[in-house]
């Protein structure tokens, strides 16, 4: 049996998912933890250090490019897999079976997936791009982000989006994190119940912590 | 009580099908749901009708023959029910009851009602056994077996295939069945030998019968007749990640 099969079944493609999907909650981790420095009350001072070490440093910016690749296996294959669901039933129902059993976002991961994608490249177009494209793409000179961040959410529209964006994420996640451990197995009760209250608080936690910074800038906190 | 009828008719596999509505009159509370529509039956035999073509064998809700998907749920609207065991007093006089076949491409319609489910039993044919060699049998008492590992197989042997997990999935899934199947055998030392390939066998057969993937969303668990567990699935998951990791 190669790799390459064993990812390739039904069951195999779950776990392309799961794996990917808790190394981008990892990423979530680091990403709300350094950009919870803008709550340093200094102006930026400390938030801009961190940032400066995520984009001058080799080693974040080696493991920048792992993240792209982890993002783009997560979207491939949860399209793939979406396609794939929705093509095995042809003829549907006429009364449809409702949420007997079955939350509603857990029913919706392609959905919130997608409304996190689009906050993403929003996201990326807002930040990442112009201070990457500002360093050549390389180890140059950075922009003040901090600054970025203040004049970025002085609009209330965009703060509705970041803020949509990061609920659309708790969802997702608050399915999703559970989701992705029975994929990789854990069938004990103990652990179970763990990991479903673990997840549940992480995916509060995380969104709260991000919507927080937008609307922390708007209301002018700091 | 009387009641409205929509139920779906369809001649054959290939032909289209649609809703046909009929009245009932006179059902008693106490029938069974298969009780009623044989009485629909014999109502369009006498009107010199086709009657409408469903599966059933035991109607003790034992054998998983029964299929129906009653106003949106496999089995009906009670918990842990096959639709042979549903009874009209789950219904009250005036009611309009939608009834059609399980939908997924990989359960096709043979007639009305019924559907070919014959893709579950290449599942278990990939798998689903245990090999043993002829002779005597050995002394069952031989062989122990940890407590909560015999009840959790037995729990897990309970399903009947009915398939109402599919019907169930918005993804069409069998993975509720297969986790049920690939767990009764997993949990038993007469299920080691051939462990490792039944889970790969199993699930390569799940997926070429055209059964969507698992996205845990526990639909199948909750409309399940013989209750069986969204941990087997997680069980399965890790049988298949345990015989791919150690495989050559
Ligand atoms: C930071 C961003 C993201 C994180 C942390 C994340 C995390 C996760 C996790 C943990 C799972 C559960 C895996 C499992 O059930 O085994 C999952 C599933 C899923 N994700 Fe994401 N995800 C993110 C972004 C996205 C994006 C951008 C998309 C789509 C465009 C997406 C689409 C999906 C879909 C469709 C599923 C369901 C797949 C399934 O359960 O089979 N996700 N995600
Ligand atoms: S798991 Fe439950 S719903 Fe699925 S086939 Fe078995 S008995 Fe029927
Ligand atoms: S007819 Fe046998 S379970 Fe319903």
């Amino acid at each position: 049996m190669t790799w390459k099969q064993v990812f390739s079944t039904s069951v195999g493609n779950k776990l392309i998912m799961a794996l990917t999907g808790i190394f981008l909650i990892l990423f979530l981790v680091i990403h709300a933890a350094l950009n919870a420095c803008i709550w340093a009350m200094d102006g930026g001072e400390m938030f801009n250090k961190g940032a400066h070490f995520m984009g001058s440093n080799v080693v974040p910016r080696i493991l920048e490019i792992g993240l792209f690749a982890g993002f783009i296996l997560h979207i491939v294959q949860s399209y793939k897999l979406t396609i794939k669901n929705k093509k095995a039933r042809s003829v549907g129902y006429e009364v449809d079976y409702g949420n007997r059993g079955s939350k509603w976002y857990s029913r919706s991961m392609a959905l919130l997936g997608t409304i996190v994608l689009l906050f993403l490249v929003i996201h990326l177009t807002d930040f990442w791009y112009p201070n990457r494209s500002n360093q050549g793409f390389l180890l140059g000179e950075e922009i003040n982000l901090y600054l970025k961040m203040q004049d970025t959410f002085s609009q209330l529209w965009v703060v509705i989006v970041y803020v949509a964006g990061c609920i659309s994420l708790g969802y997702h996640l608050a399915h999703g994190f559970q989701s992705a451990f029975k994929t990789l197995g854990v069938h004990n009760k103990r652990y179970h119940i763990m990991l479903s209250s673990l997840g549940l608080g992480f995916s509060i936690v995380i969104a709260v912590l991000f919507a927080l910074m937008p609307i922390s800038f708007y209301m002018g906190w700091v | 009580m009387n009641l409205t009828l929509k139920v779906w008719r369809q001649q054959n596999t290939k032909a289209d099908g649609k809703f046909e509505t009929y009245q009932v009159k006179n059902i008693s509370h106490e029938m069974s749901f298969l009780e009623m529509i044989d009485v629909l039956n014999e109502q369009l035999i006498v009107e010199g009708a086709e009657p409408v073509a469903f599966d059933h064998d035991c109607r003790e809700g034992i054998c998983g023959m029964c299929s129906m998907y009653i106003d949106g749920k496999p089995h009906g609207p009670w918990q842990a029910n096959t639709t042979c065991q549903l009874h009209m007093r789950a219904f009250k006089d005036g009611d309009t009851i939608t009834i059609e076949p399980w939908r997924a491409n990989a359960f096709p319609v043979v007639k009305d009602l019924m559907v070919d489910r014959s893709a579950f039993d290449r599942i278990i044919q990939a798998g689903g056994y245990i090999s043993v060699n002829t002779g005597n049998a050995v002394d069952g008492n031989s062989l122990p077996i940890n407590k909560d590992k015999a009840d959790a197989a037995f729990a897990a042997a309970m399903c009947i295939g009915c398939g109402a997990c599919v019907a169930a999935c918005k993804n069409s899934s069998a993975m509720l069945f297969l986790s049920a199947k690939v767990s009764h055998l997993a949990l038993l030392p007469q299920g080691e030998p051939e462990r490792k390939s039944r889970v790969m066998n199993m699930v390569a057969q799940m997926d070429k019968e055209g059964f969507g993937a698992c996205t845990n969303t526990g639909a199948c668990e909750a409309t399940c007749p013989k209750e069986i567990s969204l941990t087997n699935i997680a069980r399965l998951n890790q049988e298949y990640l345990a015989a791919s990791i150690t495989s050559n």
